[in-house]
């Protein structure tokens, strides 16, 4: 039987010291009535025959068109240490670290995670992960909601619409207004955030760029939300940080993202990891795990769990979360990610990311058939208006090879033509030109 | 060696190139957008790198290199060909858009493997329908206690409470106020199950779900909970059933047989798929037939002739819980597990894991207490409560001696209803040459606490570090590298 090494002679073994005859009778005191009454499954498979039905599987979807497919989860580069360092099994097949002394390598890493999210965003503490973008979101709005102990959430128009679900869900169930503003362009409704802010807000959600690209100066909206001691979270996509103003510059109170686009592959969505760092002040309103810096009891660095009487292993039912596990995995990668690109690389990165989009924005807003929709400037994705519908576009585009965007008409109101064009460091400018001729031919 | 890379950094060393810009630099966004200065993340070369993590990574225990008998977490061997599945590029590399979009036909493949997957999970539980979409454990507690809040609410029920007996994980409380119930705890009866009568006092109409763990946390198949269900079903208070345990009952029990309507399982721990330090795992939520129009948004469908689709979402769903199938790549390879299993080799899974760990109490129960002297599923506890108060060496101290022995220490102090508890899972992968030397270090551990228990505060001696100061950590607290 495979994965398990038992042979006839250790079973016969153990079946004596245990004082037994036959393995079954490990199991006579479970009445007949209450067991299975059905296992139909399949006959178990060689390795060798899984694998070559798992490749046709594969074969099914696909991954062939040129991408470019963003909102929120986009197509960089993954460089080749990455795997390799993640693919240690040292890694990827150990426990959570409870036991500090035999897990210095998870905790020092995650250390350095910590670390670097802060350095990113300005911010003085994160924790060790959540489990994606829109759970981040949620408990950043629970937290938002504990510290300020009001529950009113204001949710910007151009934070994206899959988040904002998430939200919805997580919020359902406790006595929260969540309001969300609707959408009127690519840029914050000031007129109706102003009449919204007041003393019984708990927190306003913005996402910048926001989920149609575009960039806009939070600066005064921060001060006026802090003027009625409501708090600022800040959505971001975590590559634009390498550029735009931070969270913490911001002075933003709560940082939320997705951490796919830091060395982590589109997987269908999965796994990816969720950013939560906030100030100083609210460290003990964190949920999930952190890890500290202490010694040994040889002075030496050792790094562990902290702050653990806020988590629900202590805690239970008052616990700041339920979360239990963090997407330790995909911290790590983003951990590598980070480091290899360095200072100047991932600013470069975020650069060269604004400047392909820049320059197929230019192309396409020359071509009498495509409108741009943005306003604002944008980063590294834009929406375009089109003479057809969303669905004849991308299916015309995908006939010449391009995943061409993401469309718009089922998320927002009056978006039937609009659809939602990212571009990253991959693309290269040959495929930039052959997407602008082929939107030329298909109008 | 414990150097952080930030310690290690230069100004002027760079890791990889990013691809050359072919573009035109147009950059003139407003500062007033901008921040700053560079994000100041640590200058190394590639090769830095790849030396500061190939080290670190040595400093961690892992199932590949060690015995890790922690109870209550399923730590089996994560075959290899799962990750030979999960980097193929039509799974790694699809964009998951292609669902917000609508476009089944960009992925089949995946949309079919996950279609496979709920229709396998069905058939194991006993459940109606899946959501694929919980992307650990306690997400999959919450969804479900969701969908149970959404249940009520639709049939009109005022419901306030959910029981949880004293064992359960402390997820199962904690979810429980995340959809804003409160807890009632149920003490465990002298079996370590959740005592019937005690659970007769406390069930009332105003009890939306009762969270069993079955076998129980303490290891054990609980005959009451056919009962529980039942009495439970006579005031609509809904059964859910925790998959943490789900290794030592396959194709022997299934919850939806015993009359659970929910179920929430942990592909990282029955289905092998690799625990990550931590994460990511999946915790897909199971339902019978009445729960179903609640599940969460994004379900698979098949039509003949048009292929796999996705489902159109029902109105009374509790809505997304995660922003696409979860931690997708994570259910892959579950399932990649489940094939190379089958149907024999899953019911042998249970049969494997129940016979070691009934082996080791039979030769650990003359040394430890045994709080539970009957035959245990796949996990025994024990207990250091007699060594404890004779010698003063604790369970924490029989742990960490382990660890100089390349053993990673076996769940302790959990569930808190045991003294000294050490709960032990050593899971149907692990072989008698191994068991028998961790059932030798419990024993000589046993003995050197009653010739020389002093020499307990001084393990572990051979790692990375010795037993670190956990009290500071939380006091002075330093969770960020301050640079200069």
């Amino acid at each position: 039987m495979p994965y398990t090494p038992h042979t006839k002679d250790d079973v016969k073994r153990m079946l004596a010291q245990i004082g037994i005859k036959e393995e079954s009778e490990l199991f006579d005191y479970i009445p007949q009535s209450l067991r299975a009454k059905s296992f139909d499954l399949k006959e178990g498979l060689s390795e060798f025959e899984v694998y070559e039905d798992f490749k046709e599987m594969a074969s099914k979807n696909d991954t062939s068109k040129v991408c470019f497919l963003g909102g929120g989860y986009y197509d960089h580069i993954i460089p080749s240490a990455v795997d390799a360092l993640s693919s240690r099994s040292e890694f990827y097949t150990a426990y959570t670290p409870y036991q500090a002394e035999a897990s210095q390598g998870t905790l020092q890493a995650l250390y350095e995670y910590q670390s670097l999210v802060c350095e990113l965003t300005n911010l003085e503490v994160t924790n060790a992960s959540m489990y994606d973008g829109g759970s981040a979101m949620a408990e950043a709005a629970l937290m938002a909601i504990r510290i300020t102990k009001r529950d009113k959430i204001v949710v910007d128009s151009g934070v994206n619409p899959i988040y904002k679900k998430i939200l919805k869900t997580y919020l359902a169930y406790h006595d929260i207004e969540v309001i969300f503003m609707e959408t009127v362009s690519d840029k914050v409704d000031t007129k109706t955030l102003t009449s919204l802010i007041d003393d019984s807000v708990a927190a306003y959600i913005f996402q910048n760029p926001n989920f149609f690209g575009s960039l806009e100066d939070y600066s005064e909206i921060v001060k006026s939300l802090h003027e009625v001691k409501a708090l600022a979270i800040m959505s971001a996509y975590p590559i634009a940080l390498g550029v735009i103003k931070t969270p913490g510059e911001l002075d933003a109170d709560i940082y939320c993202g997705d951490g796919q686009s830091l060395g982590n592959y589109l997987g269908f969505g999965g796994p990816s990891f969720g950013i939560l760092a906030t100030k100083q002040k609210y460290v003990r309103n964190l949920p999930g795990r952190i890890v500290g810096l202490t010694n040994d009891r040889n002075d030496k660095r050792a790094y562990v769990l902290t702050l653990q009487a806020r988590e629900q292993h202590i805690r239970r039912a008052k616990a700041t979360s339920n979360i239990c596990s963090n997407q330790n995995l995909m911290t790590l990668r983003a951990t590598i990610f980070m480091s290899l690109l360095g200072k100047d690389g991932f600013a470069k990165l975020a650069l060269q990311n604004y400047n392909n989009a820049n320059y197929l924005k230019t192309q396409l807003a020359e071509l009498s058939a495509v409108k741009i929709f943005n306003q604002n400037a944008t980063f590294n994705e834009f929406v375009i208006e089109l003479p057809i519908t969303c669905d004849e576009f991308l299916d015309r585009m995908s006939e010449k090879g391009f995943f061409a965007g993401l469309k718009l008409d089922h998320l927002y109101e009056n978006f039937e033509n609009r659809v939602l064009v990212s571009v990253t460091e991959k693309r290269t400018k040959a495929q930039m030109d052959s997407f602008v001729a082929s939107v030329k031919e298909i109008l | 060696m414990s150097a952080t890379i930030f310690e290690k950094s230069h100004a002027g060393r760079a890791g990889i190139n990013i691809p050359k810009q072919q573009v035109q630099d147009t950059f003139d966004l407003d500062k007033s957008l901008l921040r700053e200065e560079k994000a100041k993340l640590p200058e190394l070369s590639e090769f830095d790198v790849v030396r500061h993590y190939t080290n670190l990574s040595k400093k961690n225990f892992s199932i590949d290199s060690n015995f890790y008998p922690l109870g209550s977490c399923t730590m089996k061997y994560n075959p290899k060909i799962e990750e030979r599945v999960a980097a193929l590029d039509g799974f790694a590399n699809l964009h998951p858009h292609h669902i917000t979009n609508n476009k089944p036909e960009f992925m089949q493949g995946s949309l079919e493997s996950l279609k496979i997957l709920e229709d396998d999970l069905k058939e194991i539980t006993g459940m109606d329908a899946f959501t694929m979409t919980p992307e650990a454990g306690a997400h999959g507690e919450m969804t479900a206690i969701m969908l149970i809040g959404a249940y009520h609410k639709k049939r009109g029920n005022k419901k306030k409470y959910i029981i949880v007996p004293d064992s359960s994980h402390g997820t199962n409380p904690a979810s429980a106020s995340m959809v804003d119930f409160k807890v009632i705890t149920v003490k465990s009866n002298a079996d370590g199950g959740m005592d019937v009568e005690a659970f007769k006092e406390v069930i009332s109409d105003e009890v939306a779900a009762v969270m069993m763990t079955v076998p129980n946390t303490v290891g054990l198949f609980n005959p009451g909970v056919k009962e529980i269900c039942d009495i439970a079903h006579e005031h609509d208070a809904l059964m859910y059933y925790d998959g943490a345990n789900l290794n030592a009952i396959l194709g022997l029990i299934r919850p939806g047989d015993l009359g659970f309507d929910a179920v929430h399982l942990n592909l990282h721990k029955t289905f092998a798929t690799p625990h990550g330090g931590g994460g990511p795992g999946a915790g897909p939520v199971g339902v019978k037939k009445h729960l179903i129009e609640f599940l969460p948004e994004l379900r698979v469908g098949y039509e003949e002739g048009k292929g796999y689709e996705l489902k159109a979402v029902s109105k009374n769903s509790i809505g997304r819980v995660s922003p696409f199938f979860g931690n997708y790549l994570v259910s892959l390879r579950a399932l990649v597990y489940m094939q190379t299993l089958g149907k024999e080799g899953m019911i042998n899974v249970s049969r494997k894991a129940v016979l070691n760990a009934n082996y080791i109490l039979s030769k650990l129960k003359d040394y430890l207490d045994v709080p539970y002297d009957t035959f245990c599923m796949h996990e025994c506890v024990l207990s250091a409560d007699s060594l404890h108060k004779k010698y003063h060496v604790s369970t924490l101290d029989i742990a960490k001696y382990l660890l100089d022995f390349g053993l990673h220490a076996p769940t302790i102090y959990f569930p808190s209803i045991v003294h000294e508890a050490i709960m032990i899972e050593p899971t149907e992968t692990e072989n008698i040459d191994s068991i028998d030397y961790f059932c030798q270090k419990i024993i000589d551990a046993v003995e050197l606490a009653k010739s020389n228990p002093e020499l307990f505060k001084e393990f572990p001696k051979t790692l990375p570090i010795s037993r670190a100061d956990e009290t500071k950590a939380a006091r002075s607290l330093n969770i960020r590298w301050q640079q200069d």
